[in-house]
């Protein structure tokens, strides 16, 4: 069968498994609709928690990112993994024994403030909608590239999907599907990892290849190193990102900003116990680094074969451009390779100096997409890449919604303007607000606006600044009060905004930078996508000079703050 | 009096913990990367293996025995879930 025949036969088969979940698993009650009835597994939980979390960013950009940036590419390791012990220890328990269907409803019980509730919700729709617009992207182009249809079908098909099983199942069918879509991503993910490492190395295990040998005996990563510095790029091993004051503040907001992710949060409200919610962690944390510790090899491995397979020691033997393999041709056409021969000798030469650099563009994205196919694997393997780069996608897209959904359905609506409507009534909005939530995503799955590139890291530094640091003192502070908490938000997510506006314009609009021209990163060194821990910061020291300063915090909520410290009910 | 001895306890469980956790990945991954990396783990520098492997497999190490722990503190005070 022919690649894009298998394509086909493998997305449908998945989709056919999603829509058989979505008439299995309707949701009947707000409860299932919001938490999938509190009773899922920790274990199954889990897995569900790394498909919510692994986006497309995950799948197909990390070992793109981590190949070119090598050692600085580890802050995205650290920082995507790290945050799940900060959430296993100081959240995720206290806010499943607390019982709430939502993040705003419980910063809303614990600062008795409607306020807060409604300042929360503003933080959770902003990180989370500009978060699912590079998610909606992602499932255009992977329907655009493998199945050769237009970006809009490819678009529509997955919102058709999505709509499906959200709608219909909430939380209870989102559940399910991300199972689901768990297998199928770390199957794709792993399969094509194995082969390459096995031909390069003869170790099938990755994570050991990466630190093998090779078939002439020198290991692995030195033989990389050697490549890349005689080419002019920087040593692979140790190439730092900026700075180690930028490494360091990048890892801590990515993963603050990990612990304060509505949609990740919300998955620890399906288990069934205190107890089943640290085991969860546990459980999320070991499906995730089956991925996050194969991706280090991908990307290694990718970076190696990608410059051997056009430089040679000797550059007069390097790639000839007539005879350049057919994955190279494939991807010129989509523009993301480009090749421009600066001596008109007729061979490709890859060097990390601008002036003689031929390869003028090789997108990032294309490593994980294009990995199976420089190594020669065959077409089913490439065909389940495309079908787990979709799952990776979808499942991550259908938690937003869901975080968008329940906090205008329950939070907004229910908690706010109408809190007499009775439990039928709210799960019909519910649904409503679920519907609203994908025209909303699709709408900017069609008109991608120009800062859609930088959406991603403002939606961790913006959770990073505004809810991980009211969350963690309502549970460890009985003294913070509703004063504090308001004003933390919103100054930890305004001076995150101003920096990172400062840098890349308002709304990334380019030169609308206010203060006038400053040095690039000129606080202490650090990038604006690092700059959440900063803004973290200003929240908690704000929160408590503004407490100190206000009414104290009614004895009930202190009650409360001590009963959602210990597990057993009282 | 027990709930607050309980807490006591947690605190200083997730202190340790953190302390693992900082040190793993923000010192061995960053800090003293490059001291570590004079030191080789077959093919891998040490530092290098810290940021990219190493930290990540002390982190599921962590949340498991974490949660094993509190369950034992739980009994201990007498405050499981029923």
């Amino acid at each position: 069968m022919d690649l894009q025949t298998l394509t086909f036969l493998f997305v449908g088969i998945t989709f056919a498994v999603y829509i058989g979940i979505a008439f299995w698993a309707r949701a009947g009650s707000t409860s299932e609709f919001y938490v999938a009835g509190g009773g899922i597994h920790p274990v199954a939980n889990g897995m569900a928690t790394a498909a919510d979390w692994m986006s497309a960013a995950s799948f197909i950009s990390m070992a793109g990112l981590i190949a070119f940036y090598g050692y600085g590419g580890s802050v995205f390791l650290m920082g995507w993994t790290g945050g799940y012990v900060l959430l296993a220890m100081l959240l995720a328990p206290y806010l499943r024994k607390h019982g709430s269907f939502t993040v705003p409803e419980f910063i809303s019980d614990r600062y008795y403030s409607k306020t807060a509730r409604v300042v929360a919700v503003i933080c959770l729709i902003i990180a989370s909608v500009t978060y699912v617009i590079g998610q909606m992207k992602g499932i255009g182009v992977a329907f655009s590239r493998f199945l050769e249809v237009d970006y809009e079908t490819g678009l529509i098909s997955g919102m058709v999907i999505v709509a499906f099983y959200a709608v219909m199942g909430g939380m209870k069918g989102i559940t399910y599907t991300q199972i689901a879509q768990y297998v199928i991503m770390i199957i794709a993910y792993t399969i094509p990892a194995i082969f390459i490492s096995f031909m390069l190395t003869g170790n099938p295990i990755p994570q050991l290849g990466l630190g093998s040998t090779m078939a002439d005996g020198t290991y692995l990563l030195d033989k990389l190193d050697q490549v890349v510095t005689q080419l002019g790029f920087a040593e692979y091993t140790t190439q730092a990102r900026l700075s180690a004051t930028n490494m360091f503040v990048y890892t801590l907001s990515l993963m603050i900003g990990t612990a304060g992710l509505p949609h990740v949060i919300m998955r620890f409200f399906t288990v069934k116990s205190v107890k089943a919610a640290r085991e969860s962690a546990g459980w999320a944390l070991v499906f995730i680094a089956l991925l996050y510790t194969t991706a280090p090899a991908v990307a290694g491995m990718a970076r190696l074969n990608l410059m051997t397979t056009i430089d040679q020691p000797n550059a007069e033997q390097n790639l000839a451009y007539a005879d350049r393999p057919s994955w190279f041709k494939n991807w010129e056409k989509t523009g993301l390779l480009k090749f421009e021969d600066k001596n008109n000798d007729g061979l490709i030469s890859y060097t990390g100096d601008k002036k003689t650099n031929e390869m003028v563009k090789v997108d990032r994205d294309i490593m994980v997409l294009a990995n199976p196919e420089i190594a020669g694997l065959p077409n089913w393997v490439i065909a389940i890449v495309a079908a787990g780069g979709l799952a990776a996608a979808l499942s991550t897209a259908a938690g937003l919604l869901l975080a968008i959904a329940s906090s205008i359905s329950h939070d907004l609506l229910k908690g706010v303007w109408k809190p007499n409507i009775s439990e039928r009534e709210e799960l019909r909005y519910s649904r409503l607000s679920m519907i609203g939530a994908i025209l909303i995503a699709g709408y900017y799955g069609f008109n991608p606006p120009d800062f859609a590139a930088g959406t991603v890291a403002l939606a961790f530094g913006l959770a990073a600044s505004s809810l991980f640091p009211v969350l963690m003192m309502g549970i460890f502070s009985k003294k913070m009060n509703k004063e504090g908490a308001i004003a933390g938000m919103l100054s930890g997510i305004g001076v995150t905004l101003l920096y990172v506006f400062q840098h890349k314009g308002i709304m990334f609009v380019q030169s609308t930078s206010f203060l006038g021209d400053m040095d690039p990163n000129w606080f202490l060194g650090i990038e604006p996508n690092a700059f959440g821990a900063i803004g973290a910061l200003v929240n908690f020291a704000v929160a408590f000079i503004v407490m100190s300063r206000t009414a104290k915090v009614p004895a009930n909520v202190e009650k409360m703050v001590e009963n959602i410290r210990v597990p057993a009910s009282s | 009096m027990t709930n607050n001895n309980y807490w006591k306890a947690n605190i200083s469980l997730i202190i340790k913990c953190l302390a693992i956790w900082f040190t793993v990945s923000y010192l061995f991954g960053i800090v003293f990367v490059d001291a570590l990396n004079t030191i080789r783990l077959g093919g891998y520098k040490l530092g290098f293996w810290f940021a990219q492997q190493g930290s990540i497999y002390t982190f599921v190490i962590l949340v498991f025995y974490y949660a094993k722990s509190m369950g034992k503190i739980d009994k201990e005070f007498g405050v499981e879930e029923k």
